[in-house]
């Protein structure tokens, strides 16, 4: 173990130093005519954002549709560490299911249990409005994901387990969150299959124009957002509880997906 | 569709993933043929990509996702090079897919269906990683190989549960290393568009001899070699490919690695710039570890008995290969180092798929599986040996081909301790597998014969004989070694095309 | 290496580098050097978050607001009914940088999945090995106590 304390303060010396030689260089610290903040990406940004989408949140613009790719590719990462972690941990087979001593119901707790009924729809009903605000103040899919899956987090936390199981089947949780990823790919392929042949890109949001009810495209982008933030919504609150479900009862949990 | 190619070879395994998911309850048939029909789609959009790449005007299309331009939204650019690499990608995955159908109802009977969809997400990623011109995506999209990777291995036996967490150390220093580095890069170019990134260095003397680009060069570098396994932060690599499950390595063994030495590659000629890379003081220090790399794993995979884990150790000499073949600054030792990506994919695809079948044959996974096994299973021996061949480099298979322009390369270069590397491996190579193949024609079977298992409990894990889908895509992988080999000119006229339009 | 990254005015203007990389050296000397494998993993998480940190100190302009244009802008440019082209009146030095929080949203997201995937394979080795220790689990490879079942099979 020795020799591993000293590769590691190695390591440390050499990348330390690496890092150090190239801080001197770098542009001081809030200076807003820095190359990153006073590029052309940066400006078009903040400049363009409402135009386009209709949306002031000038990162939910970027995210939900200048870089909607990268966004996409997020929401897979969160649906494969839910899934990678079941297929780590998932115990499949039914007989170990009576001895995991995690999944009985812990014994009722008055205080407890009247808090979390009641904590619960509200932290519930604010996940959806940060959802559903993110276009106007800081927010989105994963905020809003975030917090409503830990909804379902502290009910099993105050009530246990196996009452929180019964809410939202671990069976589809990972299910679930595969829907959230259909959505929002779902919502990307629209575009190809719209306009003239052979149709828009992937992701081109302004194509919805022509199914929406709306009459600019920088609407259609706007309402699109919405669309795939409401995917990410659904994979990141049903992956935040299959991962929570799994860590904390050892995989133990019922069969299959 | 076609304008559309290039995004459904991504898009083709990650529904195809999703699906497999959501049909979960419909059992592991359900989800193998929806994954051989996923990467099948996801082949053929290839092969239509690299149809129109052909065609176009300066042999490079673009696709902007979204529909923005270049540098707000992300963009696809596809060459020559990388639609070789995706059609390999593709289908590599069509057949490790149809090949693990047997062996995954025995190693991991329970979660079949995780496991198509944990390789089809790897497939989608390994793409994706190809074809983006995109920085910060690159990144997405590593990590997204990463996690499938992590949770691949860990599928596998005890050891490979801790291999996996080795690799989780180790891959996120590299992945974190990368990510770095494209900030350094933003922070002084305010661009994650790749071409964009050159055009302003090259066009910027100042900016090109900032220490700001230096260490982002440095810290990419670095973080893309833990990826790829280059001798000495191989430590992760054999292990996770000997404990993994079969499917897991056939796929991942052939792959991973190369896609990594792909980026390099990219990330060299692409992000940085020609002039940027080989004028700088790095390329004889790149060069001298490839080197060490070369000799290194050549020499601890002679010292493994285990067969899957002397082939991680080649894999570490191959990787030794194609980077020091890119670090060669010649268009010949380039060419080479992107041939043998694909060469070397064949190759090693061909080992493991003939070596998965035989461990499950024998249910021996040391050398002594291979004694006398010429006399049982000729048709999986003679793919062994075309496989090992190739490794060797002997003509007309495709390891001849590569390792003649890497010599070339090295020669020009004027880079000998490279070109002495190289022929020591093919000298090791060869001691290896004529000591595999002297095992199997002149020695007898000394264990009990394959047909009579008294151990119940080990019988369950050996097949009763060699299934025909694991021989069609073993025979496949190996016929495809001698179809490199033949149509080498095609493919690296191809391959100069486009490096000499990155100005190489 | 060149003296003028220990100038204090370089140091104080550009302080938030200095943190980061403290903050990443100290995570990587923990996943490296640390026998737990919970630690390692503690480490992973610093080490990612001090480049989080990064990311974001990158985006900051002097005197900026968050990336959310004003309301009374967009009022008065909804109320002009200009033709196609017309943009809000906004200075791009009113906001900050938004690029590197879309950027370090994807981070976060990839840390937080690589670290459950992380524990998920920590708890495999746990079940099969019966320590967290490196030591113990090489210990454990090389010389396998014969008594101790695994738990997890």
């Amino acid at each position: 173990m020795q020799s591993m304390k000293i590769i590691g303060g190695l390591a440390v010396i050499v990348t330390g130093a690496l890092l150090l030689r190239a801080s001197h260089d770098f542009p001081d610290w809030g200076d807003p005519l820095s190359p990153a903040n006073d590029s052309q990406t940066s400006n078009y940004f903040l400049e363009n954002a409402y135009v386009d989408a209709k949306t002031p949140n000038v990162v939910t613009v970027v995210l939900g549709d200048y870089r909607a790719f990268d966004t996409m590719f997020e929401t897979v990462v969160i649906l494969t560490a839910g899934l990678a972690i079941f297929a780590v941990l998932g115990w499949t087979q039914r007989e170990d299911i009576k001895d995991a001593a995690v999944l009985k119901a812990v014994e009722e707790n008055p205080i407890i249990g009247v808090t979390c009924r009641l904590l619960v729809p509200v932290i519930q009903v604010f996940a959806l409005y940060v959802l559903a605000h993110g276009h106007y103040s800081p927010g989105g899919g994963f905020q809003g994901g975030v917090m409503f899956g830990a909804s379902f987090i502290i009910l099993a936390l105050g009530t246990g387990l196996g009452s929180a199981l019964k809410r939202f089947r671990d069976t589809r949780a990972l299910v679930v969150g595969a829907i959230g990823v259909l959505v929002y790919a779902g919502i990307g392929f629209l575009p190809m299959f719209l306009g003239d042949d052979p149709g828009r890109n992937f992701l081109d949001y302004g194509a919805l124009k022509e199914i929406l009810p709306v009459e600019k495209e920088s609407m259609a982008r706007s309402h699109a957002i919405l669309g795939i933030e409401t995917g990410v919504f659904i994979t990141v609150s049903a992956v935040m509880f299959a991962v929570y479900f799994l860590l904390a009862s050892h995989g133990r949990t019922k069969d299959s997906l | 569709m076609a304008e559309h190619a290039p995004v459904l070879i991504v898009l083709s395994p990650l529904l195809g993933a999703i699906l497999v998911m959501l049909t979960v309850r419909l059992g592991s048939v359900a989800a193998w043929v929806i994954a051989l029909v996923a990467t099948a789609t996801s082949a053929s959009a290839a092969i239509a990509t690299l149809g129109r790449v052909l065609q176009a005007p300066e042999g490079v299309i673009r696709y902007q996702l979204g529909g923005w331009a270049p540098p707000m939204g992300i963009e696809y650019r596809v060459d020559a090079i990388n639609s070789l690499v995706t059609i390999a990608i593709a289908i590599v995955g069509f057949l490790s897919i149809l090949y693990t159908r047997s062996c995954a109802t025995i190693e991991t009977p329970s979660k079949q269906p995780q496991f198509y969809a944990l390789l089809l997400l790897l497939m989608a990623g390994l793409s994706g990683v190809t074809l983006t011109n995109d920085a910060f995506n690159l990144y997405v999209l590593i990590e997204i190989c990463s996690l499938t990777s992590y949770g691949l291995i860990a599928m596998g036996t005890r050891r490979a549960v801790l291999a996996s967490f080795n690799y989780v150390i180790i891959g996120t220093i590299g992945a974190s290393f990368y990510l770095l580095g494209v900030g350094y890069l933003y922070i002084k170019t305010g661009s994650l568009n790749m071409e964009d990134i050159r055009g302003m260095i090259a066009a910027n003397e100042t900016l090109a001899a900032s220490a700001t680009i230096e260490v982002a060069f440095v810290l990419m570098m670095l973080g893309v070699w833990m990826k790829m396994a280059l001798f000495p932060l191989h430590g992760w690599l054999p292990n996770a490919y000997a404990y993994s499950p079969t499917g897991t390595s056939a796929f991942m063994a052939p792959m991973v690695t190369k896609v990594m030495v792909y980026v390099m590659v990219r990330v060299m000629l692409g992000v940085f710039g020609v002039d940027y890379v080989f004028g700088s003081n790095w390329a004889n220090v790149a060069s001298v570890l490839a080197t060490i790399a070369i000799v290194a794993g050549s020499v601890f995979a002679l010292s493994r008995r285990d067969i899957r884990r002397m082939l991680g150790y080649l894999i570490v000499a191959e990787v030794g290969y194609m980077v020091g073949g890119a670090w060669t600054a010649t268009q010949a030792g380039m060419t080479g180092a992107i041939y043998h990506i694909l060469s070397d994919a064949a190759m090693t695809f061909c080992l493991f798929l003939a070596v998965g079948i035989i461990i499950h044959r024998t249910g021996r996974h040391r050398l002594d599986a291979f004694d006398g096994l010429f006399q049982k299973m000729p048709l999986t021996m003679t793919l062994f040996v075309i496989g090992g061949l190739s490794m060797i480099g002997l003509p007309p298979t495709c390891g001849f081909i590569s390792k003649w322009y890497l010599v070339q390369g090295g020669i020009e270069a004027g880079q000998w301790h490279f070109v002495v590397a190289l022929l020591i491996s093919s000298l090791v190579n060869a001691i290896l597998f004529f000591r595999i193949f002297e095992r199997a024609f002149f020695r007898d079977i000394e264990f009990e014969s394959l047909e009579t298992h008294h151990d119940p409990e080990k019988a369950a894990t050996v097949l009763k004989k060699v299934p025909l889908s694991m021989f069609i895509a073993a025979a496949i992988a190996a016929a495809s070694l001698f179809v490199i080999g033949i149509f080498n000119h095609n493919l690296t006229t191809w391959i100069r095309a486009a490096l000499v339009n990155l100005n190489l | 290496m060149s003296p003028a990254v220990f100038q204090l005015a370089s140091i104080s203007a550009k302080f938030n580098y200095w943190i980061y990389i403290i903050l990443m050296m100290i995570g990587l000397f923990a996943m490296i050097a640390k026998n737990n494998l919970i630690k390692k993993l503690i480490g992973m998480t610093i080490f990612q978050t001090a480049i989080i940190l990064f990311y974001v100190s990158i985006g900051v302009k002097e005197g900026a607001t968050i990336p959310i244009i004003e309301y009374e802008t967009l009022k008065e440019y909804n109320s002009q009914k200009t033709g196609y082209g017309a943009k809000p009146d906004i200075e791009p030095q009113d906001y900050d940088n938004p690029l590197p929080h879309v950027l370090m949203l994807t981070a976060i997201v990839v840390g937080v999945s690589t670290l459950g995937l992380a524990l998920a394979i920590a708890q495999r080795v746990f079940d099969q090995f019966g320590s967290l220790e490196e030591d113990e689990i090489l210990e454990e490879l090389t010389h396998p106590k014969p008594a101790k079942e695994p738990a997890n099979g």
